[in-house]
């Protein structure tokens, strides 16, 4: 019994890095980019989730749809600022303007909600018990939600339109243009999208972990980071699988070994896939075709 | 129809194109021959945006498009086939085309899809195919199909030949006459010099960068420099 706990508590968690995972994965597959300011958008939503609801005395749905709202315009944003004039740099500069805006943003949120952490209610009260064991209404509801909007995700990139134009952008943006494709549309909306799943992540996340603080999306998105690699960054069934994995992994740790060796195997992992196979499970090598 | 006006393209430091001017008339096949490495795929994508000109003018239709956004041109008329066909690998036929369709809706694109399988009814049966595994001359239907979907007014065509059979080219060829004699004007790059011009109203030689000759297709044919230089001489 206890293992089918564990895992359905890795699922929980593991669904919350897949949510994230996408958002890293999507990014890189358009713009080749590592966007580290990911985790911070994270950060971000879970300070507006909170704001909107224990400051503005907000119900929780028009709650989350501002934090979606705000996050989504906060990544497009990022990119139209800081990544898009660099984006006929060498991609070093890249990673770096990532680096800085992720810094940027931790300090900007340390500038105004201070380092204390503030504590933000649960949406979803009340349990459900599998024999003996008590699983909350909050990890029910994190499956849930992830596996409705993986599914809305699929949907979106293999049948409609704009999802359409995003594969072909990501596999070749200057056969996109002579089709008559924006390109930077494209990657204004992939961003917003990105953002937004991370957004309903963070909203996700505090349910289950009260506490919200300017460094919470740090240690989130680098594990996310790691399950969208294990997956094979730049594809979207790799990051919903990678994100899985990871908190599975992370969960039976927990039970089986030690708590406090969970972020040593997540990252653990990350090294083991980087040597035995960089392009991660779904992960295709960029074969140059001559 | 098309008018480029002494266009000035560099590669950093490299000076590629060097001062080139020509037109091309609506309903005409144009063909811009010359050896690797002449200018020949530089100049398509000036005009499509995806490089520019430092000086000069390019205009399409009497409208100045020497600064248009590279996706702005197919809306107005202008279809590229780049080197190389670069057709979507990952995505299946259908989505290919779907996407040359991209400015369009849906139900006018249905439609267009059927006009190519009408052309192409080698694509129809491989619809569900992904792209990548195509041979090489289904690739360039495909790549011609999907540059049709948009029902451009003028095609560029950036080495159809490439990489195809001889059987292949020259029903590559059949399909770019066939394309013109139903209305759309062609602006053709070629290596294969000879099929170019047997096909081509008037050509253009180009010779690092600058253009060497310009007169009719079939004088070209028969001149005594260009067969040296270009056709293999006799």
């Amino acid at each position: 019994m206890t293992l089918i706990y564990q895992l359905i508590n890795g699922l929980q968690i593991g669904s919350i890095y897949a949510l994230v995972a996408l958002g890293y994965s999507m990014v890189y597959g358009i713009v080749r980019l590592i966007n580290f300011a990911h985790g911070e958008i994270i950060m971000v939503g879970a300070y507006c989730v909170w704001f909107c609801m224990s400051r503005l005395a907000l119900p929780a749905l028009p709650a989350v749809a501002i934090t979606v709202i705000v996050c989504a315009v906060l990544g497009v944003s990022i990119e139209r600022i800081a990544y898009k004039p660099l984006r006929k740099s060498a991609r070093i500069s890249l990673l770096i303007t990532a680096i800085g805006v992720s810094f940027l943003l931790q300090n900007l949120a340390q500038l105004i909600f201070t380092a204390n952490p503030r504590m933000f209610t649960n949406l979803f009260t009340g349990s459900i018990a599998i024999g003996t064991q008590e699983i909350s209404a909050a990890t029910v509801a994190t499956i849930g939600v992830s596996v409705v909007l993986m599914i809305a995700l699929s949907v979106l990139v293999n049948k409609t339109r704009i999802g359409k134009a995003m594969r072909a952008v990501s596999e070749d943006a200057d056969a996109a243009q002579l089709m008559g494709i924006n390109v930077n549309s494209v990657i204004s909306f992939t961003f917003a999208i990105g953002s937004a799943l991370a957004a309903i992540a963070a909203v996700l996340y505090c349910c289950s972990y009260s506490q919200i603080s300017p460094t919470m999306g740090s240690m989130l998105g680098l594990k996310a980071f790691v399950a969208a690699v294990l997956g094979g960054i730049g594809s979207i069934p790799g990051a919903m699988t990678g994100g899985l994995c990871i908190g599975i992994a992370e969960s039976l740790t927990k039970g089986y070994i030690s708590s406090q060796l969970s972020d040593a195997v997540v990252f653990g992992i990350l090294i083991v896939v980087l040597l035995i196979k960089p392009t991660g499970i779904f992960g295709r090598g960029d074969h140059q075709k001559v | 129809m098309l008018k480029v006006d002494n266009i000035n393209v560099y590669y950093g430091a490299i000076h590629a194109i060097q001062g080139i001017s020509f037109d091309v008339k609506e309903g005409e096949i144009v063909t811009l021959i010359g050896a690797n490495g002449a200018g020949k795929s530089t100049i398509l994508k000036t005009i499509s945006g995806l490089l520019r000109s430092k000086t000069g003018q390019i205009t399409f239709m009497d409208k100045d498009i020497s600064a248009a956004m590279p996706h702005k041109l197919l809306p107005m008329g202008i279809s590229h086939v780049p080197e190389g066909r670069r057709i979507f690998q990952r995505m299946t036929v259908e989505e290919n085309l779907d996407m040359g369709g991209y400015i369009r809706n849906n139900k006018e694109n249905a439609a267009l899809v059927e006009s190519v399988y009408e052309r192409f009814p080698r694509l129809k049966e491989r619809r569900r195919q992904i792209a990548g595994t195509l041979s090489g001359g289904e690739q360039q239907m495909l790549a011609i199909g999907r540059a049709l979907m948009a029902s451009p007014k003028l095609v560029m065509l950036d080495e159809p030949s490439m990489g195809l059979a001889p059987l292949l080219v020259n029903q590559i060829f059949d399909i770019i006459q066939e394309l013109n004699k139903s209305g759309v004007t062609i602006l053709l790059v070629e290596q294969n010099a000879r099929m170019a011009l047997r096909i081509a109203h008037r050509g253009y030689v180009l010779e690092s960068g600058r253009i060497s000759l310009a007169d009719s297709a079939q004088n070209l044919l028969s001149d005594p420099n260009v067969q040296r230089a270009y056709l293999g001489g006799n």
